[in-house]
């Protein structure tokens, strides 16, 4: 197995140059790629769930090449893994290092809760306001609806 | 407020609320004012409505506007499918303004967006109700001559009841005490509540309507439907407790005033329209000039 600079040995493989998502939630790995569209990009991306982790107990990590994410874009995932840590390499050191933010609106990859909603009955973008971040509380900017976190469903 | 759009009722202001309501009580004086002469509104009526589409029409045409558009979906091409997208961007092309009824939450926001002029909201599915909340308003201040530290009751459905939503939002910004009644299904919804809550402001909630009689200056009176009960037994176990009837009045206060968006089913008695205190036919029609201030404002005449 691969070691990192520390000496620690790796269960994912390093890369060179791009973003490591950490901490994330092991049942929100495949959401976290599919809310950023890693499955679409031409890069390579390395992912691992249900490892290791000192914090979590068990967590998942995914690696994404030559990729360095704009904070409104990475801050998106902050719903499905607010413990995520984001870590910026370059040329195999750590460059940067940071958390994720639940952000104060939301566009396209939450649906409305509400069925009624215009944005469950046309071709509309979802968009919503975070009204709390704590408690997770969302409020559609159409039909001004409030979803709240169990009923939060992604596209 | 040239060209801006009226859907919910926090996008405009209260200083422009005030506005409206000055200038509406300005069409009470002279109603007949040939303004908008040249002028196409469109009244868009995804859902039947008699009341706020005849009002509409009847502010235009007193400011000497033409109107075009439907009463009902069934007459128009949404019947071959098209897009709500597809006809507000057609109809923005005939009219100079847009006035739309839907059966859609947040159907009149996306119109606001797609439309090339000014939409105004007369009822998005539950949501909002914003023309109505200005009339309301026109009325509570006409009657009680200010709208500020009232006490105002909301009776009935206040779950599903659009213009309760919108007129308690308003009333936020004037130091309302809020007595809601309703039966337990029934609630103001936590999304509306939130508005009180953001302004510290006092509410009450009831179960039953003769407790707070004595309490208000204003009754706000709606219909509750049979069909927005899941279970029937339910529904008559409450239809009763929220009817209106004049003799309840007696230990009313004075100045108290008894309002209903209309249309009223049997939740206010017959008996109860003799009384002085009854206010809703008037309130309807106030309903004309709140609406001409409204069309003139975004149209830029006034």
């Amino acid at each position: 197995m691969k070691k990192d600079e520390t000496g620690k040995e790796l269960q994912v493989s390093a890369i060179e140059n791009g973003t490591v998502i950490d901490h994330i939630p092991c049942e929100s790995v495949f959401q976290v790629i599919k809310i950023l569209g890693l499955n679409e990009v031409e890069d390579q991306v390395l992912f691992g769930t249900n490892l290791e982790s000192q914090k979590m107990g068990k967590k998942g990590i995914i690696k994404v090449s030559n990729k360095f994410f704009e904070p409104d874009e990475i801050n998106k995932i902050a719903l499905v893994a607010p413990t995520a840590t984001l870590i910026v390499i370059r040329n195999f050191r750590v460059a940067d290092k940071k958390k994720v933010e639940i952000p104060d609106s939301i566009e396209k990859i939450v649906k409305c809760f509400n069925p009624n909603c215009i944005t469950n009955n046309e071709n509309v973008t979802t968009r919503f306001f975070v009204i709390d971040k704590q408690d997770l509380r969302l409020k559609c900017h159409y039909c001004e609806k409030i979803t709240a976190k169990d009923n939060i469903w992604f596209y | 407020m040239k060209n801006k759009s009226l859907v919910s009722i926090t996008d405009y202001t209260r200083e422009e609320h005030i506005q409206i309501l000055n200038l509406a009580a300005e069409f009470e004086k002279h109603p007949i004012q040939k303004i908008l002469e040249g002028t196409v509104v469109a009244t868009l009526f995804f859902e039947p409505s008699t009341r706020t589409r005849l009002s509409f029409e009847s502010a235009a045409s007193r400011l000497g506007a033409k109107v075009i558009g439907f009463s009902d979906s069934a007459s128009s091409s949404v019947q071959k499918g098209e897009s709500l997208r597809d006809t507000i961007m057609t109809v923005s092309n005939y009219a100079d303004i847009i006035v739309m009824r839907h059966p859609k939450e947040g159907s009149a926001r996306f119109a606001s967006e797609v439309a090339a002029v000014p939409v105004i909201n007369a009822g998005d599915g539950s949501n909002q109700h914003p023309t109505q909340t200005l009339l309301d308003m026109y009325s509570i201040r006409k009657t009680q001559g200010k709208l500020d530290d009232l006490n105002i009751a909301f009776v009935g459905d206040l779950k599903y009841g659009r213009t309760v939503h919108s007129l308690v939002m308003a009333l936020c910004n004037y130091n309302t005490t809020f007595h809601l009644v309703s039966p337990n299904d029934l609630k103001l919804p936590s999304s509306v509540k939130i508005h009180i809550k953001d302004k510290n402001l006092h509410y009450y909630q009831y179960t039953e309507l003769v407790d707070v009689i004595p309490k208000v200056d204003v009754l706000y009176m709606t219909r509750i439907q049979k069909e927005r009960f899941s279970d029937p037994i339910d529904y008559e176990r409450v239809k009763n407790s929220y009817i209106l009837k004049n003799h309840m009045l007696d230990t009313s206060k004075p100045n108290l005033k008894i309002m209903h968006p209309l249309p009223r089913v049997n939740e206010i008695t017959i008996d109860v329209d003799k009384n002085p205190k009854a206010y809703y036919f008037e309130q309807a029609l106030n309903g004309v000039f709140v609406r001409q201030a409204l069309l003139a404002s975004i149209l830029g005449v006034k």
